[in-house]
């Protein structure tokens, strides 16, 4: 590669490396779609029956996702425009409820359900290898008189 | 140890059985709005005539907003008369109702108005944002906001003469007091 060919290279080098510098700066970014859909998954859509608003295509849910778009223009992080519906409609509007206070029941009822279960089949395996345990040693009580016959009509059999 | 298990496992059920059964028989709408008691939000539309509306611009009556749409059938059509009725009977004391279409088509909500033949301001909200604002969920939706500005009572469902009566007149009643 001659040092002509470098040189001509160099321009849109430079004009694309400030550019993508240019448009890193927060302020002039557009928002990003992924940010726009990463809110909406979160936020139930309040015409559908278990949809989010990212699923949805009532037209409800697109202006939902418009209003999000243009709060995260406005400058707000995502979570603030989250707490801007919770505000308005409650935690009913988030698809996952917060993990604190009686919600926290959601989360912990299925470990103590799987915990639970653990420990009694725990419990019931143990009795029944108890039991047959017991069944093996049973013998050992047997009278000696009673096995000493056993013994000799086996002997006679063979 | 095993006597109080017969008896501990299937009880263990019952609480589970009670919240499955509060959970499915709620009805997921009948949510209590986190606005009753907290500033009316603001809004600033244009009404299908192309004036201005402004919820601003009524602070210090009883104002009635009401979400509505030309395609919410029958409960939409069933108000709009009593809303009309009850905005004559109340215009002259203080109260203002404010009509807000959403999710609309211009042409079928002028020919709402046109058909019930509505004198109160109606205006469309074309991005949704007022209706989010409001925490509105479906039409029909109406919030009694009172002189002071402040959402009192959200009211789900077609409003009829007898809501309209009381809870204007208790908020009118209130705000006469000093």
């Amino acid at each position: 590669m001659s040092r002509e060919w470098l040189r001509r290279l160099a321009a849109p080098v430079l004009v694309l490396l400030v550019s993508v510098a240019a448009g890193a700066q927060p302020p002039a970014a557009p928002v990003s779609e992924d940010t726009v859909h990463e809110v909406a998954t979160q936020l139930r859509c309040v015409v559908c029956q278990s949809l989010s608003v990212a699923d949805s295509p009532s037209e409800m849910a697109s202006q939902m996702r418009g209003i999000i778009r243009a709060r995260l223009a406005a400058g707000e992080r995502p979570a603030e425009v989250i707490q801007y519906f919770v505000d308005r409609y409650g935690e009913w509007i988030l698809l996952a409820p917060r993990r604190r206070g009686f919600n926290l029941l959601v989360w912990l009822f299925p470990l103590v359900a799987v915990a639970t279960g653990l420990v009694l089949v725990a419990t019931i395996v143990r009795r029944w290898t108890r039991r047959r345990r017991d069944g093996v040693a049973a013998p050992v009580n047997v009278d000696p008189a009673m096995s000493e016959r056993i013994r000799r009509e086996m002997e006679r059999g063979t | 140890m095993s006597r109080l298990w017969r008896w501990l496992i299937p009880l263990a059920t019952v609480p589970v059985l009670a919240l499955l059964a509060y959970g499915f028989r709620a009805n997921p709408r009948d949510t209590p709005s986190p606005l009753a008691g907290r500033p009316a939000p603001r809004f600033a539309l244009a009404t299908l005539d192309g004036a201005p509306l402004a919820l601003e611009a009524h602070r210090g009556k009883v104002v009635v907003v009401n979400f509505w749409a030309s395609w919410c059938y029958p409960a939409c059509y069933e108000e709009a008369p009593v809303l009309e009725r009850s905005w004559r009977a109340y215009r002259g004391r203080g109260v203002v109702v404010v009509g807000v279409d959403i999710q609309d088509k211009p042409e079928a909500a002028q020919k709402f108005v046109r058909d019930f033949g509505l004198t109160f301001p109606n205006a469309q909200d074309p991005t949704g944002t007022v209706s989010v604002d409001y925490g509105v969920y479906g039409v029909p939706e109406t919030f009694f906001v009172d002189r002071q500005g402040r959402i009192r009572v959200k009211h789900v469902g077609a409003v009829t003469d007898d809501v309209f009566r009381e809870t204007v007149d208790r908020l009118l009643a209130e705000a006469a007091k000093p």
